[in-house]
């Protein structure tokens, strides 16, 4: 009974802070929602039994992509966001649309059929640590995803700096 | 114990309102960060399913997803600076350099 408490606390919450993100007319309040968020979600991984990237959200998103956003509206001059208008003058669509896919989502949610069960219960990985056993899953089965996500990074950092520079 | 389908259906009303932002809001800046609120409803999913699944295939597509919404906050945020230091405008519907 109590973790279902505790989850429809989480799940009350992390939706408010998610609709005040996108509602909120200064993006620094925006982006202070969604620090809040994101430590609502880490907490979410650490009832999943995901330690590890419960750190690694807190860490990354959190202390990083967010503070990021903050350099940047930072350096940009937001005096007139305060007064223009937020929406678009089609947001009805947008708000259907969104409203739709949530619906079509939670109506065939209740259908699901559970496959296989695999090799990692919670006693096998409590048993290796959450970081080993991750960790060895991703250095020996999924080294070659791995490398080209570190690819992936590089472009992202070459790319960033040739576009963001002075010309 | 709380049941599988909770997860996803929170994952998919967050899912949901990052749609919604993303396609409401005029603020480019708004905009990439619903983009990074469906992503993380997304890896929400991706976790319960390996929880409740036992396997841990699941964790490391997140470790993937992270990384890409790493790469894809640092350009699109590039792109921002770039636009806001060449147009000086930052909502959707003040660019309109291709409409002709």
């Amino acid at each position: 009974m109590t973790p279902k408490i505790f989850f429809i606390y989480f799940a009350i919450s992390m939706t408010f802070m998610s609709v005040m993100v996108i509602t909120r007319r200064n993006p620094v309040h925006s982006v202070l929602w969604m620090i809040g968020l994101f430590f609502h979600i880490a907490a979410v991984y650490l009832f999943l039994n995901a330690e590890f990237l419960a750190a690694v959200q807190i860490i990354l998103y959190a202390g990083a992509i967010m503070v990021l956003f903050l350099f940047v509206i930072m350096m940009l001059n937001l005096k007139e966001e305060v007064v223009a208008p937020r929406f678009i003058g089609e947001w009805p669509i947008g708000v259907a649309l969104g409203i739709a896919i949530i619906t079509m989502i939670i109506y065939s949610v209740f259908t699901i059929q559970p496959g296989p069960v695999g090799e990692h219960t919670i006693e096998a990985i409590q048993k290796t640590t959450h970081a080993k056993a991750i960790g060895s899953l991703l250095y020996t089965k999924y080294i070659f995803p791995f490398e080209i996500a570190s690819l992936v990074l590089l472009v992202a950092v070459v790319g960033a700096i040739v576009l963001a520079k002075k010309r | 114990m709380v049941p599988l389908s909770w997860y996803i259906c929170l994952s998919a009303v967050i899912f949901g309102i990052g749609g919604i932002g993303f396609l409401v809001r005029r603020n480019v800046l708004i905009m990439l960060m619903s983009v990074e609120l469906m992503l993380n409803s997304v890896n929400i999913s991706l976790i319960a399913f390996s929880h409740y699944l036992q396997d841990l295939k699941g964790q490391v597509l997140v470790f993937f997803v992270i990384t890409v919404a790493a790469a894809e906050a640092a350009i699109g945020l590039a792109i921002l600076v770039a636009l806001a230091r060449n147009k000086s405008v930052l909502h959707t519907d003040e660019i309109t350099e291709m409409k002709g």
